[in-house]
């Protein structure tokens, strides 16, 4: 009797190794394990996933890249120290609330981020892909914009091509909003201070190269209503409702003492 | 750049439908050979574009961003886009990223081909 076992071929083998360990495991919603001291879980847990697809204003693609001396810092050397010490190179006042595990595809992170006007934003984003030369972060409903973002590292000819490229629609007409009156400009400021720090880690001092493309003009009206999941306005209230939270708190404290 | 270890081939099955063939990898490096498939394969008359997955080996996320790209254009063109012949574990990977919801998915390529000459 023959033995009819199938081999897969050995490209085959490592390209489905890839796939298994590269991307996140298929998710409905979102599910925060673990909520660390200081983080705020409103507006993720139980959201779903946004593509630009599902996104309001008008699709962008914004890259942002660094070139930084090959012989300084390889691309996959490079990619494993922004993983480990993502929030490292934000500008101050906003905080990346990663899992313990660090950047793992499937991993949910929490973000407090600063607005303009000492607004704070509540939201987060979950690592769709992650690899040995890049890493890709998605975002749920009610986070500012619907799609992600991806870091990644190159190499070409003498240097390590750092990059960070957003593809995104503002989730709804407020952000869209918020988007034309200043916070593109934010946004870009954001990455090319990100960028900018990276590349100063790695002693390189570094001018941001910003290519901004509009991908599509058109806004998509019918996502008006993801109005709902706005993460700035429950942000807001939730910021609003804090004195009364507070009062709670001391009630259920000083009852408990009694 | 490292060259893209894709190649897409354009079928026309009919006035109305193209079909790119693809192979190899889709990555952020297939941007120029996507892109020039989806020229090629988008004519005067063209409502439907069917991507043949069959030979893909590998898509990282660079390539779910292109083919949003591709599919914002060719919405543009009032163009359907429809997909056949993904492994299981793509098609998760189009429910995850809710590209599903906008790239009409189909077991093979006959059902994928009577989808596209009814739009």
């Amino acid at each position: 009797m023959s033995d009819e076992t199938t081999e897969m071929p050995a490209s085959e083998e490592q390209a489905a190794a890839r796939d298994a360990t590269n991307w996140a495991k298929s998710v409905s919603r979102l599910n925060v394990s673990e909520v660390p001291e200081g983080a705020v879980n409103i507006n993720v847990e139980g959201r779903r996933l946004t593509s630009p697809i599902q996104g309001f204003g008008k699709m962008w693609q914004k890259t942002y890249q660094v070139r930084i001396p090959a012989d300084r810092i390889s691309n996959t050397d490079l990619i494993a120290v922004w993983k480990q010490r993502f929030p490292a190179f934000w500008p101050d006042g906003n905080n990346f609330y990663g899992p313990l595990t660090g950047i793992e595809p499937g991993e949910v992170a929490l973000l407090n981020m600063s607005l303009p006007g000492k607004m704070k934003l509540s939201t987060g984003v979950m690592v769709l892909y992650a690899d040995q030369e890049s890493f890709t972060l998605m975002t749920p409903q009610g986070h500012m914009f619907a799609g992600w973002i991806t870091f990644s590292a190159t190499q070409v000819d003498e240097n390590t091509v750092v990059q960070a490229q957003v593809l995104m629609r503002a989730s709804d007409p407020i952000f869209e909003l918020g988007l034309t009156l200043g916070g593109h400009k934010q946004e870009d400021q954001f990455w090319q201070h990100t960028l900018t720090q990276l590349a100063a880690h790695f002693e390189q001092e570094a001018d941001v190269d910003t290519q901004v493309v509009c991908v599509d003009k058109k806004r998509q009206w019918s996502r008006w209503s993801n109005v709902w999941h706005s993460s700035a306005i429950r942000s807001t209230l939730y910021t609003l409702r804090a004195p009364g939270r507070a009062l709670k708190r001391l009630f259920k404290r000083d009852r408990a003492v009694a | 750049m490292p060259e893209a270890a894709t190649t897409f081939d354009v079928r026309e099955v009919s006035d109305q439908t193209r079909v790119i063939d693809i192979k190899g990898d889709i990555t952020a490096q297939s941007e120029d050979v996507l892109m020039d498939a989806y020229g090629r394969a988008s004519g005067d008359g063209v409502s439907a574009i069917v991507l043949n997955f069959t030979g893909l080996d590998y898509m990282n996320s660079g390539g779910i961003g292109l083919l949003v790209t591709l599919l914002v254009r060719a919405q543009r063109q009032h163009q359907r886009v429809l997909a056949y012949g993904l492994s299981d574990h793509y098609r998760q990977i189009f429910e995850l990223t809710r590209l599903d919801e906008a790239v009409g998915i189909h077991d093979s390529a006959d059902d994928a081909l009577a989808a596209a000459g009814r739009s």
